[in-house]
């Protein structure tokens, strides 16, 4: 590993200011599983390290019943997975954040980190594409938002500007009678990066039980994380029964783009979108059907209590 | 061994706490990484990028000049090696010639990674900076990675003076990437075939695998201006370092001491030298101690993983259970120099079983790849996953329980191994009854797409030479100084045997694991040879004492030397037994009956104490996806005698594990020489969260030779799980899998029926399929830096 300089500052202002002098040769610091291992490997490099840390706007983790979910940038996997609200409503993200890496990873990684890495296999980012998150980044012009699904350009790559730091993901309340789920396909249990990955969240008309809509992301099968907008189209007003899921599961292949490499062949990686692409609808499904209520947005009685207390920024 | 049998036992078969174990998990335990010394420098290596090129030129002015560079060599400061010598590494052996090379490349490198020279530096960085600034020409030469492809005669050439050694001891007088063929023959083989109700023949292919310890290769090596070089190094043998050392630098093993510090594991990858004679040499040049360690990808892609096989294996079995005839070729990966275990694996395939007609052909294949080194049973995994499964297959067709059949079959004391050397006692019969009579044998499958399958294995185990000293202080205690690095527990195993023979408890003996200065000869910590032959030393030493503290116990009781009895840790007179002396009074008194005293053993030319284990593997076959996940596994293993015997569950536990990782998991994958996966992400060991609890059986047929009936147990438990996983998923899905490892796509190929990974079985004799493989060339030449 290369020296490097460290800085962790406590402000944002402070943070964009040390990325914008170092003229492209800084990189932010969250948790480091990905960042760390890539500077001691040579495949990236940096002049200073921003640790992001001690940032408050980075370290939160808010709902509001009108507003929606707000992650900042560095909060933890462990602290998704174990939050109440996201698990709720946003099972999809609790999903990956429980199975990224390993327990001790998930202690350090961030979602801010995951989307910034940009890694096609990235577990992280589908989940937040099908909860339709955006994506709060600040850099010397200011603060701007996107949508997540437009972060990634390419392997390793993202829209972001030199010297600008993700700061937050904000994502709405769900619709009402609305569930997600994601699934990922690895070899091993945990310490593994995913073959094939799907991320489904489904919206039913309460009165009918038909799919209003459905979102599907897809990871590790392209060179970034993809919708799969057929598979997605073909739900609309179907129910969801296990054919329609099977139907809309072969659909999603189309949306992948998958290429042979040592973790497996662009064939297998195919078949696996439609196994993992049923798997997450399936899942998606059976989280509504538990819920019995066909009600999981704040609105609803039922975990409005659990969601009150939950607004756990910084440390 | 009727002694053994019929004595019981104080301190043999307990389990008291480990002697390092406290060391170990508080992290007070010296490893190589922790040796620090004044004016120390760090070492880097500069490595071939590529598998196979012509070194042209090598300039290492830019890196020389670097700031806080004091020391560069290349191959030419290697002493150059020109004789047909043979290291003998105790788990396998390679020319000196070779060994240097390997080491540090001179005229071309043969693999990537392939040192070529190596910096020292005031700092990892400065060293790190310097070993880029090494300016090398190469010319790229043609690769070849498939040792089949390798056998052919157009295939480039690895080495330009490689011979084949054929069965006989000549060499066969044009070069080839075939260094040696191995055969052993009996009876008539197309007789036996003839003589058979089912024949099956089966081709199987296993993939490079790494032993995956924790702990990188390090050294630390002072060579003072006297010319005495110190090393401390992680080794599973400081004595063979030593030698090594001795050989590759061509200077006296007297001036050398071999420091070993502990050792984070080594399954025998820890034997060879890799970065001890390249700190010894940048220290000389230096002058002040350098110190050196690997990288995780330089432990992947520069040190000796097992080979990649393929073995092409036809039996017979008559309608009654008794098999007939074997035939069997096995070309086994050597890597970049000669010295592939396929020797062992000729023996160990069938020598479990009476086969009264058989031919066995080996071949040792070189390539443009890392030189294999030894892992666990060198050799043996995959000969056994091609012989387990073919019984397998034969068992189902004659309608036999897959136990039955293999206890039919099974060799006993006085059969002969396929070398021709008979067995003496040995218990495969009776861990096979075991295994037979085990409750998970009988119990009903889970639910779900589950199968059960069994399988065997065997090891011969190893002996050699160890010396053990004795000394006593007066509170009492014994150090017990020896020179096995401890990898499995056998501090804890040998303090034990000490103690039960001195009457004393595990923890008034500590062990000392000496260097090479300090402990007379003693072989590697491999072979599963430690806890039999060192403790056979441990016995040994243990009587010298107290043929030694007779004396001293006789003038304490004021009797005649000669009336003296010992036993149970007390001396008595033989005629009052009610005169005695407990042990360790007579410990504390030596300095006023005489002085000190020095006991001391050693072991040499014991007998062989073969091991035999059998698995059973319940699976569950993912049929979307093909994972298998093994829910359910129970390892049974002759052990002779269990000294210590949760390590001996540790070491079933431990092998079944590896064996696990490289029946589904773990391979090598490379792409025109390059190892594509270098690193414990991409080479995918199971983790905990993949393997179930591993039920483990010690069965106890003494060995013929030894104080106790030991048989070494670390090497037979990785043998059996490939074939027993495979035999599973084809009774849980309805395919055989030939291919190792059985990964996920391999698994969901077959149950696909897309044969794109799997080999085909032709109706043909194994010649004519290795003919048939003519048209498998390797990639066309090319290499991408």
């Amino acid at each position: 590993m290369d020296p490097f300089d460290y800085a962790a500052p406590s402000s944002l202002d402070e943070a964009i200011r040390l990325l914008a002098e170092a003229d492209g040769a800084a990189r932010p610091l969250a948790g480091g599983t990905d960042l760390i291992p890539q500077l001691s490997e040579g495949r990236r490099r940096a002049r200073l390290v921003v640790d992001v840390k001690n940032i408050p706007e980075l370290r939160q983790l808010r709902f509001h019943p009108a507003e929606g979910l707000t992650i900042g940038a560095a909060v933890t996997c462990a602290e998704l997975a174990e939050s109440p609200v996201v698990r709720q409503l946003y099972p999809a993200v609790a999903d990956a954040c429980s199975l990224i890496g390993s327990v001790l990873i998930q202690h350090r990684a961030s979602l801010g980190g995951n989307l910034a890495n940009a890694a096609p296999s990235a577990d992280g980012v589908p989940p937040l594409i099908v909860h339709r998150a955006a994506v709060r980044i600040a850099g010397p012009d200011g603060v701007r938002e996107m949508p997540v699904e437009d972060v990634c350009v390419g392997p390793g790559m993202t829209a972001l500007a030199p010297g600008e730091l993700i700061v937050a993901f904000r994502i709405s309340p769900p619709p009402e009678a609305t569930s997600s789920c994601y699934v990922r396909f690895t070899p091993r249990q945990e310490m593994d990066i995913a073959v094939a990955g799907a991320a489904a969240a489904v919206t039913v008309d309460p009165s009918t039980g038909l799919c209003r809509t459905a979102v599907i992301a897809l990871s590790a099968v392209a060179p970034t994380p993809v919708r799969a907008p057929e598979a997605e189209a073909y739900l609309a007003g179907k129910p969801l029964t296990d054919p329609h899921l099977e139907a809309a599961a072969r659909l999603a292949v189309r949306s992948a783009q998958p290429i042979s490499d040592v973790r497996a062949s662009a064939d297998y990686r195919r078949h696996l979108v439609t196994v993992v692409t049923r798997r997450a609808l399936l899942g998606a499904r059976n989280r509504l059907a538990a819920d019995g209520r066909h009600g999981t947005s704040p609105g609803a009685a039922g975990p409005k209590e659990g969601l009150s207390g939950v607004a756990e920024g910084g440390r | 061994m009727t002694l053994a049998q019929s004595r019981s036992y104080r301190v043999i078969g307990t389990r008291p706490v480990r002697h390092d174990g406290v060391d170990k998990v508080t992290g007070r335990a010296q490893y190589g990484a922790d040796v620090r010394l004044p004016g120390m420098l760090y070492g880097c290596v500069v490595r071939s990028p590529y598998p196979h090129a012509r070194l042209r030129a090598i300039d290492t002015s830019r890196a020389a000049a670097h700031p806080g560079v004091k020391a560069v060599i290349t191959g030419a400061d290697m002493p150059a090696i020109d004789t047909n010598a043979v290291a003998d590494l105790g788990e396998g052996a390679i020319e000196l010639k070779f060994a240097s090379l390997l080491i540090m490349a001179r005229d071309k490198v043969v693999f990537r990674g392939q040192p070529v020279a190596a910096v020292a530096a005031v700092s990892p960085q400065a060293a790190a900076e310097a070993a880029r600034l090494v300016e090398v020409d190469y010319e790229p030469l043609p690769v070849v990675t498939d040792a089949l492809a390798a056998m052919e005669p157009g295939s480039p050439r690895v080495h330009d003076d490689l011979y084949t050694v054929v069965p006989g001891g000549s060499r066969r007088d044009s070069p080839s990437n075939i260094a040696l063929h191995v055969q052993y023959e009996r009876g008539d083989v197309e007789a036996g075939f003839a003589g058979a109700d089912v024949v099956v023949e089966r081709e199987f292919r296993t993939a490079m695998v790494h032993q995956g310890y924790i702990e990188p290769q390090n050294a630390t090596a002072a060579w003072e201006p006297g010319g005495r070089l110190t090393v401390w190094t992680s080794t599973q043998g400081a004595f063979s370092v030593r030698q090594q050392l001795s050989d590759l630098l061509q200077i006296p093993v007297g001036r050398i001491k071999v420091v070993p510090m502990e050792i984070g594991g080594g399954f025998g990858g820890k034997i060879q030298v890799y970065l001890e004679p390249l700190a010894a040499l940048l220290s000389r040049k230096a002058g002040r101690p350098v110190k050196m360690w690997m990288s995780r990808a330089e432990v992947f892609t520069a040190t000796g993983p097992g080979p990649a096989t393929y073995i092409r294996l036809k039996m017979g079995v008559t309608r009654t259970g008794d098999l007939t005839a074997a035939a069997m070729r096995l070309v086994y990966d050597a890597g970049a120099f000669p010295g592939s275990p396929v020797g062992s694996a000729c023996i160990t395939g069938l020598s479990p079983y009476r086969i009264p007609h058989f031919r066995i052909d080996g071949f040792d294949v070189v390539t443009n790849k890392p030189r294999v080194q030894a892992y666990r049973a060198p050799g043996a995994p995959p000969a056994a996953f091609a012989v387990e499964t073919v019984l397998d297959e034969l068992a189902e067709a004659i309608g036999m329980d897959p136990i039955e059949l293999r206890l039919r079959n099974a060799a006993a004391e006085g059969d002969r191994m396929t070398n021709g050397v008979a067995f003496n006692r040995i218990g495969f019969k009776e861990v096979l009854v075991a295994a037979k009579n085990h409750p998970h044998y009988r119990a009903p499958l889970p639910p779900g797409a589950t199968g059960r399958g069994v399988a065997a294995g065997f090891w011969m185990n190893g002996r050699g030479t160890s010396t053990v000293h004795l000394t006593f202080n007066p509170d009492g205690t014994v150090n017990l100084i020896e020179g096995s690095t401890d990898i499995g527990g056998s501090r804890a195993s040998l303090a034990m045997i000490v103690a039960e023979e001195l009457g004393l408890d595990a923890h008034d003996v500590k062990p000392v694991v000496a260097d090479t200065d300090s402990v007379g000869h003693t072989d590697v910590t491999g072979g599963s040879r430690v806890t039999y032959s060192t403790g056979v030393a441990c016995h040994r030493a243990a009587l010298d004492a107290i043929a030694q503290l007779k004396p001293r116990a006789a003038q304490l009781l004021d009797a005649n030397p000669g009336d003296v009895e010992f036993g149970g840790g007390e001396f008595w007179v033989s005629s009052e037994p009610r005169r005695r002396i407990g042990i360790k009074e007579v410990i504390a008194k030596l300095g006023k009956t005489g002085g000190p005293i020095v006991a001391r053993g050693v072991s040499r030319g014991l007998a062989m104490a073969p091991g035999f284990g059998v698995h059973i593997a319940d699976v569950r076959v993912d049929p979307e996806t093909g994972k298998v996940d093994v829910v359910r596994y129970t390892a049974v293993q002759d052990a002779g005698k269990a000294i210590h015997p949760t390590y001996v569950e540790g070491q079933l536990q431990g092998g079944a594990a590896q064996g696990v990782g490289l029946a589904l998991f773990e391979e090598y994958v490379f792409e025109d020489g390059i190892l594509r996966n270098p690193s414990f992400l991409d080479y995918r060991m199971p983790t905990a969260l993949d393997l179930p609890m591993i039920d483990t059986v010690i069965v106890e047929v003494p060995a013929s030779d030894g104080p106790y009936g030991v048989r070494g147990v670390g090497e037979v438990p990785i043998v059996p799980p490939a074939a027993a996983i495979a035999n599973a998923i084809y009774r849980a899905a309805g395919v055989r899998l030939r291919q190792l490892p059985m990964t996920p796509e391999n698994v969901w190929r077959a149950l696909a029926g897309r044969d794109a990974a799997l080999p085909s079985t032709p109706k043909a004799a194994p010649d004519a399929a290795m003919a048939a493989t003519k048209e498998r060339r390797a990639e066309p030449p090319g290499t991408s830096g």
